[in-house]
């Protein structure tokens, strides 16, 4: 028996493409930034086309990008030992401030004055003035430092160490580490809800998040992830991001290649979508339609489509992708 | 005997430290070979694959020392006793000496037979980190030793699945005269079968410059007279291997000791913070970080997971929390001890000397339960007849 196209499915099709059309194009202005370890460069992606429209040169092994409280990109590059600050504006480089030996994730104080900055080789958390790029002061913490957060009233600065399946809270007035929590192995990155109550904590070897109370430091939930197909040792959390209104967060889930959306405060996940290989970092747009995923072993970022669920486009972009931001 | 008492000491004044008062010190002994002839200065030079390039005790130390943070978060302490052995009788003496100073733990980079006997000797689990022979996780196992180095099978299986995966599948393969080399040359066969490659021709090689023995002795005429797409050398020794490399009579690859070996560790993996911690060995250790250094610093890790985990002890609980702790290895994977040999189930490197060519497990192999598995003897074989 041969199978027929039957008409309801070209009209399926073409909704199917339509819905493409609607969500790839007619899109507010804009480009996705990415850095990449390997390139020394930033590709830029331009929102409306989702195509490539060029890459700024920038410092060596550039990793964590992050957008200023002035709207300006800047990149850690781990060779350099700098950051990078980039106007997206005219996409040249207005200058470079020294973060030390091998600095990787990064964070600003809300006034955007200090640079808090882990430091892998040292296994400390330097705090840099970002105008003058001296060094303020160096916080010991455990090794292999990576993720870097400040509370929202800027008193507070967290740290994740790999090594030490630990939480450093830093008090930024005095530099003292005021507590350590025990989180789960391999805390990568975090998040903080939008009513500033929770940290959420990215573990990679433990595929999951823990959830800390901002109140009194202590461990809430874990939430782990599942995937149909995957075992738990290949699912591998990194990047987390949360919705403006704090009811989403979207997780990034390493070599499970998905990228998982949970309900915050139900700790439930929602909705799982298929990305490239080792999903690393995530970032929305300013709509919250279109979430980018930096795939980290496939070279490329997957654009996905929020309302839907649904993966839109993968483009290519360079050697070992590891941030993106987005300005519009 | 003297006990380092690490970490702990430095962050007490800093922090309210929960339970510190009620914390006990986890203490392990380290026994090493007093005249070791792995490190003789000359062979420690030539840096064959799979060799040790140093002391078992510096891998040990970098985990420890990079332990500080983790032992007072949970308010506990480890220490570190070094011991060396000249024979069997005194590794067995070094062991038990060990348990009646209230070690919790022993760490061996002993020949099979010493460690054996240091397994037979006390009643504590022992952490192998210097034996990769398979009679340890099999005929010869313990219910309480434990591998962080690879097995043999482990190394074997490695290189055959990167040979399937490239479809080498013809193997010519080389063995070297000693009895370490046949047993060797078996595992060798074990995994060629295993994953379903094909030994065309199977010849002894003998180091010599003797024109006599030509035949034994010169790699172009040992790889002349058959058809293969792969050329497997089983030397234990290292230096035939080192050797064989581009003097093939056909444009073929090496594999085994030489070419492309499978190791636990390469100083050039570039993946999961690996560069960190070959970083921070060759800091403390001024060399690069071998496989055998990465299974010692596996050991120290080992031993700070059960201490975190369990900071009041006593030697009992961490000896039965042993079997149940996963350590990172920073090589992606959480590793855990399997439940059929003890053997610690990881990622393997397959490496030209220069970097990381693959990692095994290859991608797309299956496994019903964990693809690790796949690397070295799986439960159902039921090698190890010791109940766990």
């Amino acid at each position: 028996m041969t199978p027929t196209r039957s008409p309801n499915r070209l009209a399926i099709c073409s909704i199917f493409f339509c819905a493409l059309w609607f969500a790839g194009g007619a899109w507010a202005q804009g480009t996705a930034y990415v850095s990449s370890e390997k390139d020394d460069a930033l590709t830029m992606i331009d929102l409306g086309t989702l195509a490539i429209k060029g890459t700024i040169p920038t410092c060596k092994r550039g990793r964590h990008l992050q957008l200023t409280p002035d709207r300006k990109l800047m990149l850690a590059c781990s060779d350099s030992g700098v950051a990078d600050l980039i106007d997206p504006a005219t996409g040249k480089s207005l200058r470079r401030i020294p973060l030390g030996d091998d600095p990787e994730a990064f964070d600003l104080s809300p006034d955007g004055k200090t640079i808090y900055v882990s430091s892998e080789d040292d296994a400390s958390a330097v705090f840099i003035d970002a105008a003058t790029g001296k060094k303020l002061r160096e916080v010991k913490v455990g090794q292999e430092p990576e993720g870097v957060k400040v509370s929202a009233d800027g008193k507070l600065l967290y740290v994740t160490s790999e090594v030490a399946s630990l939480v450093h809270v830093i008090d930024t007035a005095s530099g003292k580490v005021i507590k350590n929590i025990k989180v789960g192995k391999r805390p990568r990155r975090m998040a903080i809800t939008a009513d500033g109550k929770e940290l959420w904590v990215t573990c990679e070897l433990d595929s999951g998040v823990t959830i800390v109370s901002t109140a009194d430091h202590s461990v809430l939930a874990t939430l782990k992830f599942e995937v149909k197909g995957a075992r738990a040792q290949d699912i591998t959390p990194v990047g987390i991001q949360m919705s403006g209104d704090g009811k989403r967060a979207f997780v990034a889930l390493g070599r499970a290649n998905h990228v998982a959306f949970v309900d915050v405060a139900a700790r439930k996940v929602t909705d799982l979508v298929l990305v490239g290989k080792r999903a690393w970092n995530v970032a929305l747009d300013k709509s919250e339609k279109r979430l980018f995923v930096v795939n980290g072993l496939s070279d490329d970022l997957t654009v996905v489509d929020v309302p839907g669920a649904k993966p839109i486009k993968t483009v290519p972009v360079g050697r070992v992708p590891y941030g993106v931001v987005v300005v519009e | 005997m003297r006990w380092t008492v690490l970490a702990l000491t430095l962050f007490v004044a800093l922090f309210d430290a929960v339970g510190t008062a009620q914390a006990a010190t986890l203490k392990a002994t380290l026994i090493s070979p007093e005249s070791d002839p792995r490190l003789d200065r000359t062979r420690v030079e030539r840096a064959y694959l799979g060799h040790p390039g140093g002391p078992a005790a510096e891998g040990v130390q970098v985990a420890l020392d990079e332990g500080g943070f983790e032992l007072e978060a949970a308010g506990a302490a480890v220490a570190l006793a070094p011991a060396t052995a000249s024979s069997l009788e005194s590794a067995r003496a070094a062991a038990q000496a060990a348990e009646k100073a209230g070690a919790a733990l022993i760490l061996t980079d002993l020949p099979a037979a010493w460690t054996l006997a240091v397994a037979d000797a006390v009643k504590l689990p022992v952490l192998n980190i210097g034996a990769p022979d398979d009679s340890l996780r099999q005929q010869d196992c313990r219910a309480r030793l434990y591998h962080l180095l690879p097995s043999e099978r482990m190394r074997a299986d490695a290189v055959a699945q990167a040979l399937v995966s490239r479809k080498w599948s013809k193997l010519l393969l080389l063995i070297g005269p000693s009895p370490a080399d046949q047993l060797r040359a078996a595992t060798a066969q074990a995994s060629i079968k295993r994953y379903g490659l094909q030994v065309v021709a199977s010849k002894p090689f003998k180091l010599s410059t003797d024109p006599r023995e030509r035949d034994l002795a010169n790699p172009l005429l040992l790889t002349a007279g058959s058809a293969y797409d792969a050329v497997w050398v089983v030397d234990s020794d290292g230096e035939f291997a080192r050797g064989l490399p581009y003097r093939t009579v056909l444009p073929r690859p090496v594999v085994g000791d030489a070419g492309l070996v499978a190791l636990a560790w390469h100083a050039q993996f570039e993946r999961y913070g690996a560069p960190q911690v070959s970083r921070r060995f060759f800091k403390a250790a001024k060399r690069p970080m071998t496989d055998r250094d990465w299974a010692a610093w596996m050991a120290g890790k080992t031993l700070l997971a059960l201490a975190s985990a369990i900071p009041k002890g006593p030697n009992g609980a961490w000896a039965q929390a042993l079997a149940k702790t996963s350590v990172d290895g920073s090589k992606g994977v959480n590793m855990s001890f399997r439940t059929w040999d003890g053997q610690l189930r990881q990622t393997m490197l397959l490496t030209d000397g220069q970097g990381v060519i693959a990692q095994a497990p290859i991608e797309g192999l299956l496994h019903p339960t964990d693809v690790l598995d796949t690397l070295g003897a799986d439960a159902p074989e039921k090698l190890c007849k010791a109940a766990r």
